[in-house]
């Protein structure tokens, strides 16, 4: 912060001159970013911090309590129960949906398609359709009483599972979910794949490679980054579990607890159960799991490039 | 954390138009017309039926009244078309709260979204043309925050906000809307590519000062990946649900997504008056405006996402 250079002499500053002066106008563009991330990012996440070593009684009031909290989010059942239902989640609605997304993304770049932009836009339709209205269309279909699934079971005189059942609720959910970002990640593989250069499929071509081969070999290498990126946004998804769960509750109130998700169950906690240090804790706890994971995702995505 | 996915990828769009084709062999149907397969097509027809199918059971059951609902085929239209009806009943129920909610959601939508865009332009901009103090610090921050789940920001930022009396204010469902992590990351990705130096260059010998030159030489410049950002944090505020949940007790204050759901949940309560026809239309309405804003500008984010992916 030396060498103030008044700004209205900054008539003539050579190219490259006068370091300082630029780096403060860089400051000047990306400040008031920064200014609101301080606001909801960083000092939400201190304060969760801090909220975190106290408790708060009826009786009592609020006292220090060290890391009371955290041992008690450790041997809470019902919250890694929550965990352990998204982490079943991930591990198959992710490789599902991602996985239809990425074929969706080939077939169109392949060029083999009748109708491309057609399917290019109806395939990614359902991504401006708001999770609340997404489920609640998709809980009407579910529902045995007006919806799809109960045309069906009176049309044919059969009687389908139940998909708002408590064993089948997870399955139901994750249909939602895939049904709403598939065309989000087709997009990002897809606008991958066209800026990966033809040449290098010629090549393969004139070497004899086959159409599966190319798409193993050349393309899915080519675009590992954003394959990379799309696995970390999925996995961080899930583990925000909340909107679809939440809504469908009034529909399945038997099949979904009040500690569904672990976000279900921060909800619950410090909305109806006024236990917001507790809530605090749980969101931490959660947020570094989350961080943990997709930071594995992306270490092993790395890793295979090299 | 890091975000070396980022850069991992080195820029391949100057290599894009190669002129290595005009070298190859020459073959009936080239990699750029290659011959099309019906079976693909058939296949991708599934996938765009599951797509459009629940939009379709929507506008076909936006038209039936409340009792056709409930005895009638899903798929198909039954009984008398209902739709204006519908619609007329949807925005005057309840003193036409809907379009209150519709209003409300507007301007988080205006405010919010646009501030957001504004802030990431900027931002954007800043990282991608000028070199300072605490660069890679913002970028570690800012990616680092990515991945913190924005859930779990919650309830401290309600408790936050509470104390400094905004909860039930408009402005606590605005203000943490204006921040895009995904927005700033995109904007700068497309600013290092879109804005050439030497063009800023030229600008500043010619006596520009920096915010004319941003207004004046960067900011048409920036235009695709503006409308990509814009989009992307308009979809986000219109959808947002969590957020308000937890901020705004008053129905006043209601976005279309908590009003609809509380259509809902008062429908599904024994006792509650049965709405649900108002609940099937008001959802129709909502997305009626985003799915036309993604159709008509197409062109735009299309190409503001490819040049974002270059480097993703």
């Amino acid at each position: 912060m030396t060498a103030v250079t008044p700004l209205t002499t900054g008539r003539r500053p050579p190219a490259g001159g006068s370091r300082s002066r630029r780096g403060r106008i860089g400051w000047l563009f990306v400040g008031p970013f920064m200014a609101v991330f301080a606001l909801v990012f960083l000092a939400p996440i201190a304060y969760s911090l801090y909220l975190s070593f106290f408790r708060d009684q009826l009786v009592g009031g609020t006292s220090f309590v060290g890391l009371d909290n955290f041992q008690r989010a450790f041997e809470d059942d019902q919250f890694w129960a929550a965990v352990g239902r998204v982490v079943l989640f991930l591990a198959v609605q992710v490789p599902v949906m991602l996985g239809l997304a990425l074929l969706v993304a080939l077939a169109l770049d392949s060029g083999r398609l009748y109708g491309k932009s057609f399917f290019r836009i109806s395939v990614f339709l359902p991504y401006a359709v708001p999770a609340v209205v997404a489920t609640l269309m998709w809980g009407f279909i579910y529902g045995t009483r007006f919806g799809l699934v109960g045309n069906i079971n009176d049309a044919l005189g059969v009687s389908l599972p139940d998909p708002l059942s408590p064993s089948l609720v997870l399955a139901s959910i994750g249909n939602i979910v895939t049904w709403e970002f598939i065309g989000y990640n087709m997009l990002i593989f897809y606008s991958a794949l066209r800026v990966v250069p033809k040449s290098l499929y010629e090549a393969a071509e004139i070497d004899g490679a086959g159409q599966w081969r190319i798409i193993t070999a050349v393309k899915i290498p080519a675009i590992r980054g954003a394959l990379v990126i799309a696995t970390i946004f999925s996995v961080i998804g899930s583990f925000q579990l909340f909107n679809e769960p939440s809504i469908l509750k009034s529909l399945a109130p038997n099949a979904i607890t009040t500690y569904f998700t672990p976000n279900l169950y921060t909800f619950t906690l410090s909305f109806s159960g006024r236990q917001q240090n507790y809530a605090a804790t749980v969101s931490l706890v959660m947020g570094v799991v989350t961080m943990i994971i997709a930071y594995a995702v992306q270490l092993r995505g790395m890793r295979k490039e090299a | 954390m890091t975000a070396p996915s980022f850069t991992a990828e080195p820029t391949r769009r100057t290599t894009h138009r190669a002129p290595a084709s005009r070298r190859a062999p020459r073959r009936r149907h080239s990699p750029d017309r290659p011959r099309r397969s019906v079976l693909l097509t058939v296949l991708m027809g599934l996938t765009a039926l599951y797509a459009l199918l629940p939009l379709v059971w929507l506008v076909i059951n936006a038209s039936k009244t409340q009792k056709n609902l409930l005895d009638s085929f899903g798929l198909w239209f039954s009984g008398d078309f209902a739709l204006w009806d519908n619609i007329s009943q949807t925005l005057t129920y309840d003193d036409g709260i809907f379009v209150r909610w519709f209003l409300n959601t507007l301007l988080y939508v205006v405010v919010g979204a646009g501030g957001a865009t504004f802030l990431a332009v900027l931002g954007g901009y800043g990282l991608a043309k000028f070199d300072f103090a605490g660069k890679r610090a913002v970028f570690a921050t800012v990616i680092g925050a990515v991945a913190v789940p924005a859930t779990a920001l919650a309830v401290p930022t309600f408790l936050m906000f509470s104390k400094m009396g905004l909860t039930n204010t408009p402005w606590s469902v605005i203000i943490p809307s204006l921040i895009s992590p995904f927005g700033l990351y995109l904007m700068w990705v497309f600013a290092a590519e879109a804005v050439p130096t030497e063009l800023l260059e030229a600008a500043r010998v010619d006596g520009s000062g920096e915010l004319r030159t941003f207004f004046r030489v960067a900011l048409p410049l920036l235009a695709p990946g503006i409308v990509t950002v814009l989009l992307f944090t308009m979809v986000q505020t219109w959808n947002n649900y969590f957020l308000p949940l937890i901020m705004i007790k008053d129905p006043d204050w209601y976005p279309l997504t908590l009003g609809l759901n509380a259509w809902n949940e008062q429908a599904s309560t024994a006792g509650g008056q049965p709405v649900f026809n108002l609940v099937i239309t008001g959802s129709l309405l909502t997305i009626v405006p985003l799915v036309l804003a993604f159709l008509l500008l197409q062109r735009y984010w299309q190409s503001g996402l490819a040049a974002g992916s270059v480097k993703g």
